[in-house]
């Protein structure tokens, strides 16, 4: 996360262009080709006005993760009421048992 | 004034007076949103028994010596927040028919407190939007002017408030949630300053950015279910472990010795004559109640939009991952897990949260989170520190809180023009600042006069100085007054409008 | 490949091995280097960021909430115990505890993790660096640097059906039950500084111990609180460039640790060799076939989209915490190791079985201190009393023999007042809680006899008694010397001393 890796990134970023399927499939999500066509379109358009930013130096500058500054929120270490399995399951999209029941997993799905 | 159109102050007051009873007030405001609501839209779940149960519970707790903040105040509780018992959806087919199985802290302190919980309102899928048009469940209307769009993301919660069919709407503010329909529909929306009221079971778009805040009729039922709502929760990490000053009671009438800061980037002469004329008023008025006008430079606050662009999808990619079909909400069928995954979310959610899901994936995939995320949040940390300058010369600042008045359903299909309509609520969301929107006018549009919101905007935990201005300002302008309901909304259905 | 299966004791380091691959004894070529991975359950109550119960088993899904369960709008809260625990293990290794940390989402989708990332620590763990120091069943103390602890939560667990064998491949849908989901876990990543099967299992015992002593955890393999991979890579003795690696999962006891390690040196050196090229990929350990197998060919870059949780704040670990937690600390495994076998002169076995049994070596310190012999304290606490302890399943420090009766009793027989026999028997009479050994020896007359008096009466009435046995030994079977001696000490009902008997005994027959 150095200055000279996020600039050199950000040169690199004109030339790119968003590779929606390999995003889709990071998140998870089937696009049909139309979706691919008109997301990638707008997630382009999109991109070109965020890179603005680009423009500005941020060299020396911290990165904000929270507005408020806040450190050390922790709990004791105490066992608290669980919910109902009854409540848990109801919930599910299909059980089998006490258990959640998903169709196969294959070894890249994680 | 009929019992649907009294202010939560008000029927609060009433109800612990022993002058109406909790169930009272409840069953005119049902009644009112049975009447009206197929028409506007703002309910996605009515509760009626809840509402009942919970109102026969405060009159037994009035009748029993206790005095409650919101005793009987009917409360429209945005569909991103959960309610033990009922439907939460986030406006999305995703969660269409997931019943929560907790409260949430911000929803139990209302109810604590004596607030009637009339219905879970319509919104944004996931509180992405600014027009209530990307719910995927229901189209809600300005009760103002049918045919315009209620803005959004909290549509719902901000049409209910405007149409009478509850005191006080839940909103929460990513970007302009809360103020950006406060302004469309008339009416008060407050975002507090981030991690002022808890997020616990608030369900997340931008865990950084997000805030449950109230819309209301008036300041003062806004200081009220603030008050209420804020304080610190062990629940949620990011909440704000600080005292509390109470705000209702800190309500002031003048501006007398306050400075205001006009941004000088935020010049309204580009929004058109009309609606410079009203901000240009605005302005006057502030300085009729004794302010001191300034003017102060937000030099980075233009690029509050690229920088919430890249942040909250970045965020809400992560957030959002865990609607996949296993645990709770929609399954859509597959052969293996991947499949089942990428068919659930190919059909639950809706094409917002698709764009915003995959470009925040993309500014956190590998090459670009550099370039993109980490870039994106230093902007933050100078947007920030112009805020900071401008505070250390002025006690709040004065803006639009949207980029135009309501505008007519289905005007904004690109979705970088609906973007835009945020340009002057994110950069306050990005700095996490406390700031409302507050009726300051109308403009004529078509014969018909449209509500503009007035956004001011105070310094960190300063909510106090924010409400008692805004305070201040309504009570000498009583813009509020002024909103005319939409004559159709009373009509018989007619078919075409729903 | 069969020597490689030889019969290892279960997670016992054999030195003789090597770890040196198929050849075995054979100085190799090649030099094994390997790293490895853990995940460490921490021992608390409740889980990393919310108040269900951290206990193992149990009904499925009923130890979930709408944190760990991953609800809408659920919130994490880390426990604090948890962050402490991970302090402790950082300060047991000598490693840096950096004064600001923070928790970092990794994201991917696996059904088992219910919000779909996981919260992790990215680029600033709460430990950084740290050493290891473990030994060889032969007293090698070896070392191995640990690259950084950082503190996760676990996921639910999966089951697979319909494959006939319970494995993902070729099951047809998988049960989930999230109970552990949420479980603070330790990640401990160590440098690449092992190179054999037998240095790796050390390693994790060192681990183990340590964590076990400290109390952050209960490090049960078979209970799944520590699971590990191993980087295994070879390249010829001498080299400085690291060969290609290759990523060991599904072992599940030290054992296999070992095994899977020596059968994957073997597996690469046989490829090296026959011409080929090892390739980078993930390959399971298969207990029964005895090898591993690929699992995961082509290394799909994963691509987490690391970003700090914006829901947790940084931990800012003030130095005050770190110096309190750094006093509680008792005595860690290699110092203690090193006092018994270095000091003590324990034996290495000794050392080591006292050092994996903190409480049990407490004692024995107790009795080495009262004592100051420790190795009649050794005789003492791992002969008959750890007998006792185990047929009675109660622990030695838990009985009634108290380290001041050990130490009464081992000056009881350095004074030859009571001869070893007796000092038997009187440990299993304290261990009834019979009380201090003296007063038992004073209170009933057991104390040895050296009186030549006495002896010699004992010795006279058992010749007198055996004739037979007399003239034997007289005619050249000086063996029965052994049962004479036996019959004067049983008649002096074990009280005799018998060095002075077996003197007079011969004076007496010559």
């Amino acid at each position: 996360m150095n200055s000279q890796s996020t600039k050199r990134s950000i040169l690199s970023l004109s030339s790119d262009k968003i590779d929606i399927r390999y995003v889709a499939k990071l998140a998870r999500i089937a696009l049909t080709d139309d979706e691919v066509q008109r997301f990638g379109q707008q997630l382009g358009d999109l991109l070109e006005h965020v890179n603005v930013i680009s423009k500005l130096d941020t060299d020396s500058i911290p990165a904000t993760a929270q507005v408020v500054e806040s450190r050390n929120v922790e709990r004791e270490d105490e066992v608290r009421p669980c919910l109902d399995r009854k409540t848990v399951l109801s919930m599910a999209p299909q059980a089998q048992g006490s258990f959640f029941r998903v169709p196969r997993i294959i070894a890249e799905d994680g | 004034m009929s019992t649907v159109e009294r202010s939560g102050v008000d029927v609060a007051r009433a109800v612990n007076a022993r002058e109406i009873s909790a169930r009272e007030v409840t069953d005119a405001t049902l009644g009112q949103i049975d009447a009206v609501d197929e028409r506007l839209g703002a309910y996605l779940t009515r509760l009626h028994d809840m509402a009942r149960a919970a109102a026969d519970r405060v009159d037994a707790r009035i009748a029993g010596g206790e005095k409650l903040a919101m005793a009987g105040v009917p409360v429209a509780v945005k569909d991103n927040m959960c309610l033990a018992g009922t439907r939460t959806t986030c406006g999305s087919k995703i969660l269409e028919n997931w019943i929560a199985p907790y409260t949430g802290t911000a929803v139990q302190r209302i109810l604590d407190a004596g607030g009637i919980p009339v219905g879970k309102s319509n919104m944004d899928e996931f509180a992405m939007g600014s027009s209530c048009e990307n719910s995927a469940l229901l189209q809600t209307r300005n009760p103002l002017d049918l045919s315009r769009v209620p803005g959004g993301s909290s549509g719902g919660s901000a049409a209910a408030v405007s149409a009478h069919l509850a005191a006080v709407g839940l909103g929460s503010d990513t970007g302009g949630s809360i103020r950006e329909p406060g302004a469309f529909c008339g009416v008060v929306g407050f975002k507090p300053t981030y991690g002022r009221v808890s997020r616990y079971g608030l369900i997340a778009f931008a865990s950084s950015l997000d805030q449950i805040g109230p819309l209301t009729r008036t300041v003062e039922d806004a200081a009220l279910a603030y008050d209420v709502m804020a304080g610190y929760d062990p629940m949620d990490s990011t909440s704000i472990d600080r005292p509390l000053e109470p705000t209702f009671s800190a309500l002031r009438d003048d501006l007398r010795g306050k400075r205001i800061g006009i941004v000088k980037e935020f010049e309204t002469g580009k929004l058109g004559a009309a609606i410079d004329a009203v901000y240009k008023q605005a302005y006057r008025d502030l300085e009729k109640l004794g302010a001191e006008l300034i003017e102060v430079s937000l030099p980075t606050a233009d690029y509050g939009l690229a920088t919430y662009y890249l942040i909250a999808p970045a965020e809400c990619s992560s957030n959002l991952a865990r609607f996949d079909g296993v645990r709770y909400g929609l399954r859509v069928e597959g052969n293996d897990v991947g499949e089942m995954y990428e068919a659930t979310r190919a059909a639950g959610f809706g094409p917002e949260v698709k764009r915003r899901i995959l470009i925040g994936t993309y500014a956190l995939s590998s090459g670009y989170y550099d370039a993109y995320y980490v870039k994106a949040q230093k902007v933050r940390t100078l947007i920030g520190d112009d805020f900071k300058k401008a505070f250390a010369t002025c006690d709040l600042i004065a803006c639009p809180a949207a980029s135009s008045p309501a505008f007519v359903s289905g005007a904004k299909s690109d979705p970088y023009s609906m973007y835009l309509m945020d340009y002057y609520t994110i950069p306050m969301s990005l700095a996490g600042l406390p700031a409302l929107s507050v009726p300051c006018g109308s403009v004529s549009v078509e014969g018909k006069s449209v509500p503009m919101g007035l956004q001011l905007c105070a310094p960190i935990f300063a909510e106090r100085e924010l409400l008692s201005a805004a305070h201040a300002y309504e009570k000498a302008t009583m813009h509020y007054k002024n909103n005319k309901l939409d004559v159709s909304l009373h009509r018989a259905p007619t078919g075409n409008l729903v | 490949m069969s020597n490689i299966e030889s019969a290892h004791a279960v997670g016992g380091p054999q030195p003789s091995a090597g770890g040196r691959g198929a050849e075995g004894a054979a100085p190799s070529k090649w030099e094994a280097v390997i790293g490895i991975e853990c995940h460490v359950e921490l021992k608390t109550n409740s889980k990393m960021f919310c108040g269900c119960a951290n206990e193992f088993g149990g009904e499925p899904n009923t130890k979930v909430c709408p944190v760990c369960l991953a609800l809408p709008g659920a919130l994490p809260v880390a426990n604090r115990v948890a962050i402490e625990h991970m302090i402790a293990a950082g300060l047991a290794f000598d490693a840096q505890i950096p004064e600001f940390s923070k928790f970092d989402r990794k994201n991917y989708f696996y059904p088992d993790m219910p919000k779909d990332y996981q919260i992790s620590q990215f680029d600033m763990p709460l430990t950084q660096g740290g050493v290891v120091r473990y030994w060889l069943e032969d007293g090698t103390m070896k070392e191995c640097r640990l690259t950084r602890i950082h503190l996760e939560e676990d996921t639910g667990k999966s089951t697979h059906s319909g494959s006939g064998d319970g494995r993902i491949a070729g099951s047809s849908h998988s049960l989930i039950d999230f109970n552990r989901a949420g479980v603070p876990l330790m990640e401990c990543v160590s440098e690449p500084e092992i190179h054999n099967a037998d240095e790796a299992v050390g390693y994790l015992e060192a681990l183990k111990r340590t964590f076990v002593q400290l109390g952050v955890s209960d490090v049960k393999m078979e209970e799944g609180s520590l699971r590990c991979d191993a980087n295994v890579s070879i390249r010829p003795v001498g080299a400085k460039e690291l060969g290609t690696k290759a990523e060991i999962k599904n072992m599940n006891s030290f054992r296999s640790v070992h095994r899977a390690i020596e059968s994957e040196i073997a597996r690469q050196i046989e490829i090296v060799e026959s011409g080929g090229r090892v390739v980078q990929e993930t390959r399971g350990w298969d207990e029964v076939t005895g090898t591993t197998h690929t699992m995961r060919s082509k290394e799909q870059a994963h691509d987490y989209r690391y970003f700090p949780d914006p829901d947790l704040v940084p931990v800012e670990v003030d130095r005050a915490t770190v110096e309190r937690i750094r006093k509680d600390m008792p005595e860690l495994p290699p110092a203690r190791f090193a006092r018994y076998h270095c000091e003590f002169k324990l034996s290495v076995a000794q050392a080591t079985q006292l050092v994996e049994n903190a409480p049990l070596a407490e004692y024995f310190d107790a009795c080495v201190n009262a004592s100051k012999n420790a190795q009649q304290s050794v005789n003492f606490v791992l002969g008959d009393l750890s007998r006792l302890a185990n047929e009675s399943d109660t622990p030695v420090y838990e009985s009634p023999v108290k380290p001041q009766h050990v130490a009464e009793l081992i000056t009881l027989v350095e004074s030859n007042t009571i001869n070893s026999k007796i000092a038997k028997e009187l440990v299993g009479r304290m261990w009834k809680g019979e009380g201090a050994p003296k007063s038992i020896v004073e209170k009933e007359g057991l104390a040895q006899t050296s009186d030549p008096g006495a002896i010699d009466g004992f010795i006279d009435g058992v010749l007198a008694a055996n004739e037979k046995s007399v003239a034997d030994y007289k005619g050249g079977k000086t063996n029965v010397m052994g049962f004479l001696v036996g019959q004067v000490m049983k008649a002096s009902r074990g009280k005799a001393n018998p060095a002075l008997v077996q003197e007079r005994m011969k004076e007496k027959l010559t």
